[in-house]
């Protein structure tokens, strides 16, 4: 009963840690950037007297880039703790349904045959329709490749390597017929980038983070049977094939959503539950909630200082977050038991 | 179908005699074909009965020849690396470029052009391996140093975390001095400007690789069927897994360095020789190596026909041609899930 008692401590510990953590950084984020800000000025502008220029700037460029970080974060970080308990595999990660290439594709397809008839306005809205149902498509096409009387762990992962495959060619192959200026996009497109970030994104991924990870927290049992396996699972009484698609499609609809608004962010996925379980442990109660946190405050700091460290160059951010998250990552592999 | 082949040697030589044949076939395809379509009596010729002054048979000699070479070496060495990788680690998505091997390449490659652009082909070779080599060293310490020694899993981990965070650095260098088409194009890979030397480079390694590969084959079978179960049996997993690592570190590194970062054929061809052969390594590694070397051969040469006379990237062919076949034999497994 003690040892509940600790690890409820411990974790309690944790999320207010990650959750003071994530306001401290959140202003540290408000206040850098081209046009800097002094803190006191970022508070004044928050309670409604700063200039109109401090307003434009806090309001209607950073403020919602840096929640759109945190949320996107958050959504890549719980997919992909999903991911890892439902297929029991190490290095699975929101990309091995095919939720990255397929949404890569779909933009693809977008840029290379629509994106001049419809004009630029219009298709900043409409690309991350078309990223969503290119990543939603992909991951039903893998599940329906997989299936045969229900989809086991191993048969999932290895159809995910196949579509995968197929889909990143056809993605190759398209690009090269690109003119330089497509190009480009689609290269920054896919190695994630918060870009042209605005209110309407947020309102729309918002609805998707804020019903899908309650529901898998309340799914976290499950979860913890599942891990251990389908055998098991099914001797203790779960459905192991109706829960397993529910989660699946959890999994893939906050990624979705997520790489639609920040393109194809990697690594995230993979790294973040696998912290978060070195410090708290298996159970899916507690990692849920702290990879949703982690993930958030790991986006949010990886995006501030990828727009901010080689100005006037944005270092994608992709690229950031491996470089933070990895060195202490290896540190805990090399503490671990 | 399947079952029944993994049952009888028989079969599994008559699998191995024609791939072999077929892996004959495609390059004498290979050489005949190209900007300047050459007839296969000519590539005969050249081959036994070389004349210097003709130019078709110096075109065969110089730049075809090599070039088929190299291909197979390299899709050989990467399969075979994915299988022992794979059977290393006993995790089905477990790739030759986990163990840092291709990222190592690439950072060391970014390092030189960037401190000294006036390399030679050659001096980058050396440069990838090198770089190779590290990140190989720097995965095998952490899992080493790591108090619960060098498990699968970590030392899965640990070369996805080593490998991330230096592609990570190679692409911020690449970005801050504008070396990012440089670094693109030798990621995606190919065979062009392959010459005589980097066989020479690709045959030293993989030989050593081979061998060593072939001597743990028996022993890796044994250890997918678990850690402890080895153990019991009287194997000394540490010593089988520094040769794999070994192993992977001769047969990409050479592979990388001479060819660029091929991706795919290491994933998949481990994966679609398991679904034929069964699980028994000694059969895995060869037959592997020859899938591979077949599978690029053929993938070269459908990359310098479907845009000619631009070369369409290797790597996007291996999969378009791979992935329908690996996902036939994906879902054929019979139902029992071996993991």
């Amino acid at each position: 009963m003690t040892r509940m008692n600790n690890k409820t401590g411990r974790f309690t510990g944790v999320m207010m840690l990650l959750i003071l953590l994530i306001i401290v950084m959140f202003f540290m984020a408000l206040r850098t950037g081209v046009i800097n800000i002094t803190p006191l000025d970022v508070i004044r502008t928050l309670l409604g007297s700063g200039t109109d220029r401090q307003e434009l700037v806090l309001f209607e460029f950073r403020l919602p880039r840096i929640i759109l970080a945190l949320l996107i974060g958050t959504g890549l970080a719980v997919s992909g703790a999903i991911l890892q308990s439902i297929t029991q595999n190490d290095l699975a990660e929101p990309g091995i349904l095919g939720i990255n290439t397929g949404a890569g594709f779909a933009v693809v397809l977008f840029i290379f045959f629509l994106q001049d008839s419809i004009g630029d306005v219009f298709s900043v809205l409409v690309m991350p329709l078309f990223a969503l149902m290119g990543a939603l498509l992909a991951a039903l096409m893998i599940y329906v490749l997989a299936w045969k009387k229900g989809v086991s762990p191993i048969r999932l992962v290895l159809v995910g390597i196949g579509v995968n495959a197929g889909f990143s060619a056809a993605l190759v192959i398209l690009q090269l017929k690109m003119n330089p200026q497509d190009f480009r996009q689609v290269t920054v497109w896919l190695s994630g980038d918060i870009w042209s970030a605005n209110w309407t994104f947020v309102l729309a991924l918002l609805p998707w983070i804020l019903i899908l990870i309650p529901y898998a927290l309340q799914k976290s049992n499950t979860l913890n049977v599942l891990n251990l396996g389908d055998d098991i699972a099914g001797g203790l009484g779960t459905k192991v094939e109706g829960d397993r698609r529910i989660l699946l499609t959890i999994a893939v609809a906050l990624a979705g959503a997520s790489v639609a608004a920040g393109g194809a962010i990697a690594f995230l996925g993979l790294v973040v539950p696998h912290i978060v379980r070195r410090i708290i442990g298996p159970l899916h109660q507690y990692t849920i909630p702290i990879s949703a946190l982690m993930g958030g405050l790991l986006l949010m700091v990886s995006d501030t200082i990828g727009k901010n460290l080689l100005t006037p160059l944005e270092i994608p951010v992709g690229i950031v977050v491996a470089i933070i998250s990895t060195p202490y990552f290896i540190y805990l592999l090399i503490k671990e038991k | 179908m399947l079952s029944i082949i993994q049952q009888s040697k028989f079969l599994k030589f008559m699998i191995v005699m024609l791939t072999c044949i077929a892996l004959i076939f495609s390059a004498g395809l290979s050489v005949s074909v190209g900007v300047a379509d050459i007839h296969l009596l000519t590539v005969w010729n050249a081959v036994f009965h070389f004349n210097d002054n003709l130019s078709s048979h110096q075109v065969i000699q110089e730049l075809r020849m090599p070039r088929v070479f190299a291909a197979a070496m390299t899709g050989a060495f990467l399969a075979v690396s994915g299988a022992v990788m794979q059977g290393l680690t006993r995790n089905p998505l477990a790739s030759p470029s986990i163990m840092g091997v291709t990222h190592g390449a690439a950072f060391a490659l970014v390092l030189v052009m960037v401190f000294y652009p006036a390399v030679s082909n050659f001096g980058m070779t050396i440069a990838s391996f090198a770089g190779a080599g590290v990140a190989v060293a720097m995965i095998f310490t952490i899992g080493s140093f790591s108090r619960g020694g060098l498990t699968p899993v970590k030392l899965t981990l640990a070369g996805v975390a080593i490998g991330t965070l230096l592609s990570s650095l190679s692409s911020v260098m690449a970005l801050h001095f504008q070396l990012e088409k440089q670094l693109g194009f030798w990621m995606a890979g190919g065979l062009a400007g392959t010459d005589w030397t980097s066989n020479q480079v690709l045959l030293i390694s993989g030989i050593i690789g081979f061998i060593i590969a072939l001597m743990i084959a028996k022993s890796m079978t044994v250890l997918n069927l678990g850690e402890d179960v080895a153990v019991g049996l009287g194997q000394n997993n540490k010593v089988i897994k520094i040769m794999g690592i070994l192993t992977v570190l001769l047969l990409t590194g050479a592979a990388v360095s001479v060819a660029g970062a091929i991706g795919f054929i290491g994933l998949i061809i481990p994966h679609v020789t398991r679904f034929i052969m069964g699980t028994d390594y000694r059969w895995i590694i060869p037959v592997s190596a020859l899938f591979g070397a077949l599978l690029l051969v053929l993938s070269d040469v459908v990359s310098r026909l479907v845009n000619a006379p631009y070369e369409t990237p290797v790597g996007a062919i291996t999969s378009l041609i791979g992935v329908p076949f690996f996902l036939y034999l994906a879902r054929g497994r019979s139902g029992g899930d071996n993991k």
